[in-house]
């Protein structure tokens, strides 16, 4: 007798594939005449009817407000809402008190960068002490962030009178490890970087910097907006302080987003909203607040949207993190190769000898991002143009705008060739007569 | 012709690869940079007139998608030797077929070339890269009235 084991970390296969986009509706539009190819999972993915059912379930039976009133309802809602905390701790490696829900990523870095501006205001009081910054000190970010981890650590800066040093990129638009070593420094109080850019697809070597910042005494935060949909996250693992999550790229809903904070350093931030739901006793002239994760959940929270995010995480989770993140490789690696065959197309960081997840972004030489993305959407094939609010790394690489393709577990092996041969017909279109 | 023929007819690439009026020049009477956000496109457009008050030349340079670089090039053919009320006119005019989605066809009489870019209209996203050197060449000619 034998025994059949599942391999945890195949690539799914073609029926598997199948079945998956059977749970997405929205995979079954046309456009244009043609059958929706989406490949802009990078902006904003689809939701399968679990997470839909979820939310609907929730909004049909059990709506009501939580962590107040003492009806039947309430106390589900509150169950349902602290569980769906628990199930995407348990999907990133946190404890389930160290999750605290936000309106989305760009909401989560605020957080943390208004908490840190009030710690230096002096709110927090002596607990919040080793959380303020001044002149002299120095918070590191890099070229290649998404501008929501950028700008609220400009202004962190400028509201702190600390300075704000940038890790800058190589020719091919990597990381430049070595200059990370100079910047990051015993001045250094807080790295900010992206485990995953969502322009080049390719994974950041977190340890290495991490270890720098560990060295300098310096706090992490890492934007795992492109990383904890697609590759199997473990924030403990990677030793960091802050990840924040999108649950929009992540199978959830808009409006739903999350901040990891260990437990240690949440137990002494101040809050950054402040209002219902986040005290303990309220005077007309003072207000002692709750623990963390409740300290920085002010006002009435996005119950069916966490709900409805918990839901995402099982629907990953039951597919498998592993399987998805190779599934997803094998696109990165063909959308790179087939596009780079393409006379005059360029594959952003290409030439990065790091592991890439399922997005590519590319120039084509002599056509704008937004007249090839037209030429494509007339076949059907939706993804993204423009900057992808990342214009230092465009800059960098010299030019304005790119072209983004990126995946998920329901693409398919012809949607991605779709978008190769699409290039291909662009450029003979838009060089017709030329 | 397919929509996507008739958005990008032979005559918009011929003026996006080969523009007209691009260049700026250094004596600047009337200038106006216009950006488009979502994309980073950009213009800078100068309206120089002649000492007769009508519009000699626009002049401009900037980058962005065939749409938008058509346009501007074919804004410079249109306005020389046009009254300042006379071009005002004509950018309403082109405005006003510009959103309508699709519903009036741009006068050829009227807007010249330009006229090419009214399969531009359906495609709502891409009124603003049409209107982008328009938008500032009625700014540069507000800014030199003033």
């Amino acid at each position: 007798m034998s025994t059949i084991e599942a391999d945890l970390s195949a690539p799914l296969t073609d029926a598997e594939v199948q079945r998956i986009r059977e749970d997405f509706p929205i995979l079954r539009t046309e456009v244009n005449g043609h059958p929706l190819a989406y490949l802009d999972s990078g902006a904003t993915s689809q939701r399968p009817l679990a997470v839909l059912d979820a939310e609907r379930a929730f909004a049909t039976g059990m709506n009501s407000a939580v962590h107040r009133g003492a009806h039947t309802l309430a106390a589900e809602a509150t169950e349902l809402f602290e569980d769906a905390r628990a199930s995407v701790a348990r999907f990133v490696g946190a404890d389930d008190d160290e999750i605290v829900w936000t309106s989305n990523a760009t909401e989560a870095v605020n957080l943390v960068a208004y908490s840190l501006s009030n710690a230096s205001l002096g709110r927090g009081g002596a607990a919040s002490e080793s959380l303020r910054l001044g002149p002299g000190d120095e918070i590191v970010t890099t070229e290649m962030e998404h501008h929501a981890n950028l700008i609220p650590w400009q202004e962190l800066a400028a509201r702190t009178g600390a300075t704000l040093k940038v890790i800058p990129l190589d020719d091919h638009g990597a990381l430049r490890l070595d200059a990370a070593a100079e910047l990051i420094t015993a001045r250094t109080r807080l790295v900010a970087f992206t485990h995953v850019s969502n322009v080049l697809g390719v994974i950041n070597p977190v340890a290495d910097l991490v270890g720098l910042a560990r060295r300098a005494g310096a706090l992490v935060l890492l934007d795992a907006c492109q990383s904890a949909p697609h590759l199997p996250l473990d924030v403990k693992a990677l030793d960091v302080d802050f990840a924040v999550l999108s649950g929009h790229k992540m199978l959830g809903p808009t409006g739903i987003g999350a901040l990891y904070g260990r437990r240690a350093l949440l137990e002494i931030m101040p809050p950054f909203l402040t209002g219902g739901s986040m005290i303990t006793t309220v005077t007309t002239t003072t207000a002692e607040y709750l623990p963390p994760p409740q300290r920085f959940e002010a006002g009435t929270q996005r119950v069916s949207q966490a709900i409805a995010l918990a839901a995402a995480v099982d629907y990953l989770t039951a597919v498998g993190m592993p399987r998805i993140a190779a599934h997803e490789a094998a696109f990165g690696a063909r959308l790179v190769d087939g596009l780079s065959a393409i006379d005059g197309v360029r594959v952003l960081g290409a030439g990065i000898d790091l592991p890439r997840v399922g997005l590519a972004s590319f120039d084509v030489d002599g056509i704008h991002s937004h007249d090839l993305g037209q030429y494509l959407d007339d076949l059907g094939i939706a993804l993204r143009v423009g900057h992808h609010c990342a214009q230092p790394l465009h800059r960098r690489l010299g030019i304005t705008s790119s072209t983004r393709a990126s995946t998920y577990l329901y693409t398919t092996d012809a949607e991605v060739d779709a978008v190769i041969a699409g290039v291909a017909g662009a450029i003979d279109f838009f060089r017709r007569g030329a | 012709m397919s929509d996507l023929q008739n958005l990008y007819q032979e005559l918009v690439l011929d003026h996006s690869r080969t523009p007209h009026g691009y260049g700026l020049r250094e004596e600047i009477r009337a200038q106006s940079h216009q950006l488009n956000p979502t994309c980073g496109d950009e213009v800078t457009v100068q309206v120089h007139r002649a000492a007769d008050g009508t519009v000699e030349a626009i002049a401009w340079e900037g980058h962005g998608c065939a749409i938008s670089q058509a346009s501007a090039s074919m804004l410079a053919d249109l306005a020389e030797g046009l009254t300042v009320d006379d071009l005002e006119g004509r950018i309403a005019s082109f405005r006003e077929a510009m959103r309508s989605r699709g519903k009036i066809q741009p006068d050829e009489e009227m807007l010249g070339d330009a006229a090419a870019l009214g399969g531009v209209s359906k495609y709502v996203a891409r009124v603003k890269c049409a209107m982008l050197a328009w938008v500032a060449a009625e700014d540069a000619l507000a800014k030199s009235t003033v």
